[in-house]
């Protein structure tokens, strides 16, 4: 669960990202989250990763109070979370089995633990025999894909995709967006940071769209217009 | 779920040194070059403070005893100069034989030959423990009754003890410096291995680990690394000295300066390098990562 409560951020050069959001996302909700470049998109995602902190306001992600986060607080909190990014950020020396095996001995989790788990989630995201390709050697969508598999595999509450399909051409996307639906179907909450309109418009979701770092929609399905 | 994964960190420790592996080879050259540089310092102020004990040894103070005291108070004396504070070794020395060693030493044609013995006095030579406390110790037992005069080579002694004062100062300012050097150094090889994994490390910030997790690797690489670098120092050291030595006996400087035989030695270097070597290579490390475990 997700809670921001009249959110102001202030960057220290003065940049001001985001003027008093207030958004509420329950659990196994699908949200996108869209706006124009330099709308406060980022912003939104790097308040909830704690990356940075509220100017004024209060950010509760999955039961952490952001504002008063103690830091050794701050990865059980993001273990609550998979994060997806645009550029994938995959380990290339690592193959895909690698990269889930990093992503899980990260949170402390046993050899038997992976063995376990990332069969499952390697089907669950349609990589079943990929194990042991190098990301260099997959399609930009199959990457993505690993992206997904890598932040499942420690089974979050919400995923949170930051621009998932950016790099993807139209079909891949759907494909991605299309995966993201099915996870979220299965019960994780899904925060997707987007500026694919014809995506949006095609999943009839809930759209938050902000400019300016103000809040202007707030509404189920729907047209939406940048 | 473990909440420690020991193999791990050894595992990703070694694994790290070799994925970069010319940085580590800089690393390990850094830390034997630094070693080397404050092993031969050390060793040479071990050196000549081995010395200037050798000399503080040597060094005593007469004390003429008053003509008019017999043999029986002469003795009571020097039991009274042996109780003061700081006092290592006392002698009896006669006038005769004070005459016999002035002969001894100026040969039997000079003044000393023909010098009734009556002209010297009785003396007693003493040996001090501690040379720093020379000039407070020929005080005290001057001050004793019987003693008709005394002769001290004070500036000697004080000479002595600047000498070994400003040699171990001199040894823990540069090692001082070395190691702040050497800490340098590291950090900036070991920086530059944890920058080219910071994409790693956000990653794995971003999937939940906590601080300790991600620098535990560092550390042990830091720490495989100053190991490595203070074994390779102290072979090199080794040879070094036995090189230095045998100049000195080839040269016959050996008369004036004798090292110390590396052998009664090897351990401490040893000791000293592992746990400078390992030091250095964590605290660097740990400096190195600090930076990047701010995401």
């Amino acid at each position: 669960m997700i809670r921001l409560i009249d959110v102001h951020k202030e960057y220290d050069n003065g940049t001001k990202a985001l003027r008093g959001i207030n958004l509420r996302i329950e659990d196994g909700e699908f949200v996108f989250l869209v706006g124009p470049s330099g709308s406060g998109k980022s912003t939104i995602v790097k308040l909830l990763t704690a990356e940075v902190t509220a100017s004024q306001g209060r950010v509760i992600v999955n039961g952490y109070n952001l504002n008063n986060i103690r830091r050794w607080q701050i990865p059980h909190m993001r273990r609550t979370l998979g994060i997806i990014f645009q550029d994938f950020r995959l380990i290339e020396k690592k193959t895909v089995q690698g990269n889930l095996e990093f992503a899980m001995r990260t949170v402390g989790a046993s050899s038997r633990e992976m063995r376990k788990r990332i069969p499952y989630v390697l089907d669950l995201v349609g990589l079943d025999g990929k194990e042991d390709a190098f990301p260099t050697e997959l399609s930009g969508g199959e990457q993505q894909r690993v992206a997904i598999a890598r932040a499942l595999v420690n089974n979050p509450k919400m995923i949170i995709a930051d621009e998932p399909t950016g790099n993807l051409d139209p079909r891949r996307s759907l494909e991605i967006m299309t995966l993201l639906e099915r996870i979220n179907a299965m019960g994780t909450t899904m925060l997707v940071v987007t500026h694919a309109r014809e995506l949006v418009n095609r999943f009839s979701k809930r759209v938050v769209a902000i400019k300016d770092g103000e809040m202007i929609r707030d509404g189920q399905g729907g047209y939406y217009r940048a | 779920m473990r909440k420690f994964n020991l193999g791990y960190f050894i595992k990703e420790g070694f694994v790290s040194i070799f994925s970069h592996g010319l940085m580590s080879f800089a690393a390990v050259c850094m830390i034997v070059a630094c070693l080397i540089i404050m092993g031969s310092f050390s060793l040479l102020a071990i050196n000549v403070d081995e010395q200037l004990k050798q000399l503080e040894e040597e060094n005593e103070f007469l004390v003429y005893v008053d003509e008019s005291f017999s043999f029986q108070q002469v003795q009571q004396l020097m039991e009274r100069v042996r109780q003061v504070d700081n006092v290592a070794e006392v002698e009896f020395i006669t006038k005769q034989e004070a005459k016999a060693a002035l002969v001894g030493k100026y040969g039997n044609n000079g003044l000393y030959a023909t010098m009734p013995d009556e002209v010297l006095r009785d003396r007693l030579s003493v040996r001090v423990a501690d040379l720093e406390r020379f000039t407070e110790t020929v005080d005290t037992v001057r001050a004793l009754p019987g003693v008709a005069n005394y002769r001290a080579e004070s500036e000697v002694a004080e000479g002595f003890v600047t000498a070994r004062n400003a040699v171990t100062a001199l040894a823990y300012v540069l090692i001082g410096i070395l190691a702040a050097v050497s800490l340098f150094i590291i950090s900036n090889t070991t920086r530059l291995a944890a920058f080219s994994r910071r994409e790693e490390i956000a990653i794995m910030k971003m999937c939940g680990a906590t601080d300790g997790f991600i620098r535990w690797p560092f550390i042990v690489e830091g720490l495989l690394l100053g190991v490595m670098g203070a074994v390779a120092a102290f072979f090199l050291q080794w040879g070094v000295y036995a090189a230095v030595c045998r100049a000195l006996t080839n040269s016959g400087a050996t008369a004036l300066f004798t090292l110390m035989d590396f052998r009664e030695i090897w351990t401490r270097v040893l000791q000293v390098f592992l746990l400078a070597g390992s030091v250095i290579g964590m605290l660097g490390s740990s400096f190195a990562i600090r930076k990047f475990l701010q995401v």
